[in-house]
């Protein structure tokens, strides 16, 4: 098995073995650094305030009176603040950074021209800031993941254009012949987010379309950030970290490509599955659940695929921090596509359809599979551009057991408690408030996994702000693992 | 060998099947829906909403009343919406066509308020369950609005506007609680939230048998 030196080797660059290969990914590495590093203490900043966002809201769904007199704090505010704090701050930076170092990495090109993605990355940063500005004083358009204020958009939109492009820019320049899977999902995700976001702003916002039209264009963008921009961006970095941490191929070549291709034809019809039962064309629905049935393929095949390149090498899970991450977000995934595909169906609809069910699934997808993968690659990007190590293990070691048994908590009560809301709420015999009332258990229970994941995000941001100011150490040649593999204390 | 022209031809075309399919197509077929003109009543359905509803539908934008409640009736038969009381009917899209930003909403931790109008007309109701839905319903989990009222001192007469609150929320002695005029807008909005009109297309719907026999035995 050749697999033993190579995780070794993977788990710390300083054995490898290329040394030629590996200058040349350091240097791509050092023109990658100051942009990722803007990019990743923004999204750990707006980490850090979508949590607040967040606690509040939940607090306020079982206790309303929570803060209950301030005006910008009511609970549509904070909790739309909550939600683009997370997805345009969080989300998207921590995107944008694991995106074009992956791209400047595989496609062996050096960033060119850095300065100019600082640019983009303040403009961003600002837009977003302008925009929960604007939602918190109350100017949001009410509009499902386009709540930010017309005034705030137009940034945006020409940040992403410059950090579009760069990556255009790096994979054309790049040296590589060979276009690698996680490439296919980082260009498409970066052609597909443009399109979706300037439709959405033109048919909604600037001239918008007469009637329901609206709640299809918005669905087709909203379920499509997820599907066709996350998503993507999360895979393109599982398919990268799993057999980079664990040095061996990904399983199936043949199996990435069908993954790649049924995701991308069927993912962008399924999102009309949120108006099941709503004032618009059945033919769209029935179209809708159709596609969202026929993601169980990518999702089965992308499954088998990581599944396959995983076996064997479970073992060190118990070393790697990324990998663990990593693997968590990728089971998840998995998971989740399937509770999705499940939700599309009419008579499952009827049932969790407008109930806590779907914010549970929501947060399955956004913070189980994406969230999780962004983690599991910043703890690997960060060391290689900074040079320097995690300072500690225990830290994240205390991040992953808390996001793990949050989320897991968030996920099963919601859910349970979503399941019970839509089945109580069909029966007209149970009163309104009795079903709202029985919510509150779950509810609670919402607000207890989300202070132990605040914990965590707290671990993790402390742990990330130590390793930004601590001096390089020079006895700083090991990798910060939760333990050392017995084969690595062998190699030094 | 190079094939990203291949490969982002790919990407090309699957977004533009579902751009075509899902925006483009249905932009055409019902995106210019026109309005009913009932020559027996000389209106036309679905009304035009009043200056000051349509302020108030901004305040309901703006205060994210939509992430609780949404505004579209399912058909009977289809979740339990019609025997709730949230509707006769189930909503068509041409209810919608006269509205600048449409809010059909995906949760509800309250409930639908498509109908709110129809069956809550009181302004005093309204008003209650906005300054503290405590004092209507008893255990709600809605947020108070008490921000968008005002305590002011009674100078000469009091204002006809001011509500009444019970106990423990009554005014100090010489003092009066008013809505502000957001609050106003946000109450007409509400009230004008009703689709009582049957169209055409309303009234061929599709009903479960089982529920159709329960309502003819009532009969």
């Amino acid at each position: 098995m050749a697999s033993t030196p190579n995780l070794a080797a993977s788990f710390d660059p300083a054995t490898s073995p290329d040394l030629v290969k590996r200058a040349e990914l350091s240097e791509i590495d050092a023109s990658t650094k100051a942009p990722a590093l803007f990019f990743l203490i923004s999204a750990v900043l707006w980490l850090l305030v979508g949590t607040a966002f967040a606690l509040i809201s939940s607090f306020k769904l079982h206790t309303p009176g929570f803060l209950g007199d301030i005006e910008w704090l009511t609970f549509g505010r904070a909790r739309s603040a909550h939600l683009n704090a997370v997805i345009y701050g969080w989300s998207v930076n921590a995107a944008f950074a694991v995106s074009f170092w992956l791209m400047a990495r595989l496609s062996r090109s050096v960033l060119r021209h850095s300065g100019l993605l600082m640019i983009a990355g303040a403009f961003w940063n600002i837009g977003v800031t302008i925009g929960i500005t604007g939602i918190l004083i109350g100017d949001s358009t009410s509009i499902e993941w386009l709540e930010m204020p017309p005034y705030a958009t137009p940034l945006l939109f020409v940040a992403y254009a410059l950090i579009g492009a760069w990556a255009l820019i790096t994979f054309r320049f790049g040296k590589s012949g060979h276009i690698y899977v996680s490439q296919w999902y980082l260009l498409a995700a970066l052609f597909w987010f443009p399109w979706l976001y300037s439709i959405a702003q033109i048919m909604l916002i600037i001239e918008p379309a007469r009637g329901t039209v609206q709640a299809l264009v918005n669905w087709w963008f909203a379920h499509n950030v997820l599907g066709l921009w996350f998503t993507p961006i999360g895979l393109a970095a599982v398919y990268y970290f799993l057999p980079k941490v664990l040095g061996k191929p990904i399983h199936s070549y043949y199996l990435s490509i069908l993954g790649f291709w049924s995701l991308a034809l069927f993912y962008n019809w399924a999102g009309v599955h949120h108006l099941i039962g709503g004032p618009v064309p059945a033919w769209v629905l029935s179209a809708g659940i159709a596609a969202s049935f026929m993601m169980a393929i990518p999702v089965i095949v992308t499954g088998i695929n990581h599944h396959m390149t995983m076996v064997g090498s479970f073992g060190a899970l118990k070393y790697s921090p990324t990998l663990r991450f990593i693997v968590f977000g990728a089971v998840s995934y998995t998971l989740t596509s399937l509770i999705g595909s499940l939700m599309a169906d009419r008579q499952v609809s009827e049932v969790v359809h407008f109930t806590h069910f779907t914010v549970a699934h929501a947060h399955q997808g956004m913070y189980a599979f994406f969230t999780m993968v962004m983690f599991g690659s910043i703890y690997y990007i960060l060391p290689r551009i900074l040079l320097k190590e995690w300072p500690s293990a225990m830290l994240i070691s205390l991040h992953f057991w808390t996001v793990v048994i949050g989320i897991t908590v968030y996920v099963v009560g919601l859910s349970i408690g979503g399941i019970k809301q839509g089945l109580e709420m069909n029966n007209a015999d149970i009163p309104f408030l009795q079903v709202v009332a029985n919510t509150i258990p779950y509810l609670l229970s919402r607000s207890m996994s989300g202070m132990l994941m605040t914990i965590g995000h707290l671990a993790f941001a402390v742990n990330f702000a130590w390793m930004l100011i601590r001096p390089r150490a020079s006895q700083d040649t090991a990798p910060t693992l939760f333990q050392n593999p017995p084969e690595m204390e062998v190699s030094r | 060998m190079n094939r990203a022209p291949l490969i982002f031809l790919g990407i090309f075309f699957t977004l533009a099947f579902s751009w075509t399919g899902i925006v483009l197509t249905n932009q055409l077929t019902y995106g210019k829906l026109q309005p009913i003109v009932d020559e027996t009543e000389n209106k036309s359905y679905p009304e035009q909403m009043s200056g000051l509803a349509a302020q108030g539908k901004l305040v309901y934008q703006d205060l994210g009343c939509i992430y609780c409640h949404s505004q579209q009736v399912r058909r009977p038969g289809f979740g339990a919406d019609d025997k709730r009381g949230w509707g006769d009917r189930q909503s068509v899209a041409r209810d919608y066509i006269r509205e600048g930003r449409v809010l059909l909403g995906t949760m509800r931790t309250g409930p639908d308020l498509r109908n709110i109008g129809a069956r809550q007309a009181s302004r005093d109701w309204h008003m209650l369950h906005l300054y503290d839905p405590q004092i209507t319903s008893k255990g709600s989990i809605m947020a108070p609005f008490a921000f968008l009222f005002e305590t002011r001192k009674i100078v000469g007469q009091a204002s006809p506007k001011a509500i009444k609150l019970p106990a423990p929320h009554t005014a100090a002695a010489g003092y009066e609680i008013v809505p502000t005029p957001r609050a106003e807008a946000l109450v007409a909005y509400l009230q004008s939230l009703k689709d009582t009109y049957a169209y055409a297309e309303t009234r061929n719907v599709f009903v479960e048998p089982a529920a159709k026999t329960k309502t003819e035995e009532k009969k």
